[in-house]
């Protein structure tokens, strides 16, 4: 098992992309079993028995798992589908690599793990002993990773190489033989799993050393700044996603939610930042009741946005990273003037932002879509922290990005805990909420469950995220 | 459970808006690629007309000098000459209401919004423009042509203005509610000025025909090129490009057009900045129809003076606005020039200019229609211009390696 390593736009992907044959390589050549061969197109990479998972995954959902298995190369029967035989097929598949999932379910009813198998399963069909593997966990739960690891171990024993892309450390170092780590399109080592560590590996990749243990300095806070009593939340289904949740956020400290995905955090963040109207409850910014006010005046209460996801919500991907800067306040002088924009001002306004914040290959005409997603990020971060706010929401701000980059997120939002203002860190992973918050609140159905140290045992972290049975128990 | 996983992480085809999908168009290759898409077009329609048995070159050098654009020419002289200017003044006649039904269309495609109500935002601004027009006898004639105008606006505003408001209230899709408000304005239009219809004209000598009663002169618009006995060009035209330059600053410059284009690109990241989407697509509603309301307004003060029941059911203005901001890639001056084609294409191919010895001019107005289908096919239909912007019809591919090297070891 053969991991790729390397920050985002470190080429990882492009050369898993000509392996497969969707891109052709413009010098060099790839040996195959010891020759040189020339792969055409992902047919022609079939044939040579390289199958490869994309990270997003390619399936009909509205057939079943055995149909997606078999498709493009379907046992028939006469001129029909042989769906026994299909659902045979993909028995004896799961079967006997451990692959377990129901052949007649349809795709759009099982989860994303067992997607992702039924994806697995359709490159072994087709006979791959080659399996590459881009970003396979970036979509998965801590169990469903767990479980994808089994399922690779299986896969290695039984004879198929896998070569496993991915940006986190962890991973890699638990799952791979050997690393091979890319930086800016070149290969900068391959060394074995053993005796590598993160901090030897991340140093590998950024080209110097990386502070994993961020250095914080002792705080006094002060005076609340965000006051949230007892929300009631609805969310996009009418169900009820904040039962009654209070929780402050003081000047100078950092405060971190932790909980499973989809137990309220999204419709928490977007209460306080005014994109969505609670049912009942208050919101307060310095003393001030911004509650169902919309985004303009929770802005102008002092509420940043690190919105959750950058390419969704934080950015208009098709406006220059100028209109992007402006797009807080577009609406008041100097940026505009009796309803007119002044381009020449947002220009003027972007320039030193992006210095400041380090975007790299950015200029304000640049397009918000032609930057890598740490990039992305900062733009959204300049933009939210150039406001000055009081408190900062910051929605998993380092979903996606690599390790220079969340270092560059982390020590922003440590900043802004030293200039005595407040964040609000939601996260689903555990170890920034733990090297990052002074408080750390649990949040589960909708309400802060427990409130602990940062240094709480991961089982006490993990038990109150299910509900706080250690309390009951 | 849900998968949003499997149309690619949050962008699939269905969370698509139609700025996004057409966005690879808007974005490729500058005017090159209008450019190259119009060119197939014409070869496509001239392989139709081959079919038809007739000689394609003959044939578009007679649709291009029945267009006037031979005007241009200084080598054009004497009598060609005035028939060119007559010509010309024709298709700038025709070309003043596309530009404004085109922006209609175009302003739409930047908010994300598929406008195909044109057409009906069209009719009822040359109705309500007839009806003021035609009233109001001894009003001075300045102020009488501005009522005029603002009558046709308003009407068109209205219009789309039900679209825009249904869409924000309701979330009804904005191509279904314009298509059937078109045919509401057509039928009411019909019913207005039909027999026996509450505006059909009071001239007694003319009630068996269904029509409105005709303009007065102190609402026609001044003609500057040209005998206003003989349709000459009316000011409609520089009115026309004057609201293309507004478009520009509008969308470009202003904080009403920084709103449009961030709900058009991006609804999700538009709410973020505090932009309510809901209002904002019944502002851009508001704002095309009151551009394809000017269009009726222009037709009807500039040189048609009256507003029949069988202009109504046959005219193909607001449509054809579609094909014109598709293929001017819904920017201002693209818009303008789409408009032109299409207005020395119409013109040109009318019974009136063409050669029947050449084509059949039956058969080329449906040439026009060919062409413009294509337009819309070629721009709808990704393949080709993502072929273009990536190069790829014109650069050579890289050269493949040998079949020594695959063989040898």
């Amino acid at each position: 098992m053969h991991a790729l390593l390397g920050e985002n736009g470190a080429g990882k992907s492009t050369l898993m992309n000509v392996l497969y044959g969707l891109h052709q390589p413009d010098e060099g050549e790839i040996l195959l079993r010891g020759e040189p061969i020339h792969i055409g197109s992902p047919r022609e990479a079939i044939g040579m028995r390289i199958g490869m998972v994309h990270q997003h995954f390619m399936l009909i959902p509205v057939m079943s798992v055995a149909e997606n298995v078999v498709l493009a190369s379907e046992p028939r029967k006469g001129a029909l589908l042989d769906r026994d035989g299909a659902e045979a097929r993909v028995r004896e598949l799961s079967e006997r690599f451990g692959l377990v999932v129901n052949p007649r379910a349809l795709v759009e009813d099982i989860g994303v793990g067992q997607q992702q198998r039924v994806e697995i399963l359709r490159v072994l069909h087709r006979g791959a002993d080659i399996l590459i593997l881009d970003e396979p966990t970036a979509v998965l739960t801590a169990q469903e990773i767990a479980e994808l690891f089994k399922v690779l171990r299986a896969l290695t024993a039984e004879g198929v190489s896998v070569i496993f892309i991915s940006h986190k450390l962890r991973e890699v170092l638990e799952i791979a033989d050997r690393v091979t780590v890319l930086r800016r399109g070149r290969k900068i080592d391959t060394v074995s799993a053993n005796g590598a560590t993160e901090a030897s590996l991340a140093k590998l990749m950024v080209g110097r050393d990386v502070l994993f243990r961020v250095e914080k300095q002792a705080t006094e806070p002060g005076a609340p700044i965000l006051e949230v009593e007892d929300l009631e939340v609805e969310d996009d289904r009418g169900l009820l996603a904040l039962r009654g949740l209070s929780l402050q956020v003081r000047a100078g400290e950092i405060v971190g939610i932790a909980g499973v995905d989809g137990n309220g955090q999204s419709e928490l963040v977007e209460a306080i930042t005014g994109l969505r109207v609670p049912l009942a409850g208050h919101v307060r910014v310095g003393g001030r009741d911004i509650t169902g006010a919309g985004v303009r005046d929770a802005l102008a209460a002092g509420v940043g946005h690190i919105a959750e996801d950058r390419q969704r919500r934080g950015l208009v991907l098709d406006f220059t990273l100028a209109e992007n800067l402006a797009l807080r306040e577009y609406r008041r002088p100097p940026l505009s003037r009796f309803g007119l924009l002044s381009p020449k001002r947002m220009d003027a306004q972007a320039r030193p932002l992006l210095e400041q914040y380090d975007v790299r290959g950015g200029q304000p005409a640049t397009l918000g879509s032609s930057l890598s997603g740490g990039n992305q990020q900062k733009v959204v971060i300049a933009r939210e922290l150039a406001e000055d706010p009081q408190v900062t929401i910051a929605a998993q701000p380092t979903r996606g990005l690599d390790v220079g980059a969340i270092e560059f997120v982390h020590k922003q939002l440590l900043e802004q805990r030293e200039e005595g203002r407040g964040v609000l860190l939601v996260s689903l992973e555990l170890e920034e909420i733990r090297s990052l918050a002074d408080r750390v609140l649990v949040i589960y159905e909708g309400r802060i469950v427990a409130e602990l140290p940062p240094d709480a045992s991961d089982e006490e972290l993990g038990v109150a995220m299910l509900g706080g049975k250690v309390r009951a128990a | 459970m849900s998968t949003p996983a499997l149309g690619g992480g949050g962008e699939g085809p269905g969370t698509l808006t139609v700025a996004s999908r057409l966005s690879g168009y808007l974005r490729g290759g500058g005017v090159f690629v209008p450019i190259i898409t119009a060119l197939f077009a014409f070869i496509v329609g001239g392989v139709v007309v081959l079919a038809a048995g007739a000689n394609p070159i003959d044939t578009y050098k007679a649709i291009f000098d029945g267009s006037g654009l031979n005007w241009l020419f200084p080598w054009v002289t004497g009598d060609d000459r005035s028939l060119a200017a007559l010509n010309l003044q024709q298709t700038l006649i025709l070309t003043t209401p596309l530009i404004l039904t085109g922006l209609a269309v175009a302003f739409a495609f930047r908010a994300g919004l598929f406008n195909i109500g044109g057409q009906g935002q069209y009719l009822v601004g040359t109705m309500a423009s007839v009806y003021i027009g035609s009233s109001l006898g001894g009003t001075p004639a300045f102020l009488h042509i501005v009522l005029a105008i603002a009558a046709g606006c308003a009407a068109g505003a209205v219009w789309a203005g039900i679209v825009g408001v249904l869409k924000a209230t309701t979330g009804a899709n904005e191509v279904i509610s314009t298509i059937m408000l078109n045919w509401t304005a057509l039928y009411v239009g019909t019913y207005l000025f039909g027999l026996g219809g509450p505006l059909q004209t009071s001239d007694p000598t003319q009630q068996s025909i269904p029509v409105s009663n005709d303009v007065l002169q102190s609402a026609r618009l001044p003609v500057f090129w040209g005998d206003p006995e003989l349709q000459g060009l009316h000011i409609g035209i520089f009115i026309a490009l004057a609201v293309t330059a507004l478009f520009w600053v509008l969308l470009n410059r202003s904080v009403t057009g920084y709103e449009v284009r961030a709900v058009g690109f991006n609804p999700d990241a538009a709410e973020y900045g505090g932009i309510n989407a809901g209002r904002n697509y019944v502002k851009v509603m508001v704002i095309c129809g009151v551009f394809a309301g000017l269009a009726g307004a222009l037709d009807v003060l500039g040189w048609q003076f009256r507003v029949a029941t069988n202009d109504i059911q046959v005219t193909q203005v607001g449509y054809f606005g579609i094909a014109v901001a598709l293929l001017g890639r819904n920017t201002a001056f693209g818009t303008a020039l789409a408009a032109l084609l299409f207005g020395a294409l119409i013109n040109g191919t009318s019974v009136r200019n063409l050669d029947p010895t050449i084509f059949e001019p039956e058969l080329a107005t449906n040439l026009t229609f060919i062409i413009q289908g294509l337009i819309v096919l070629f721009v709808s239909a990704p393949v080709l211009v993502t072929m273009l912007s990536r190069g790829r019809l014109f650069r050579r591919r890289k050269p493949m390696p040998k079949p020594e090297v695959l063989s040898g070891g």
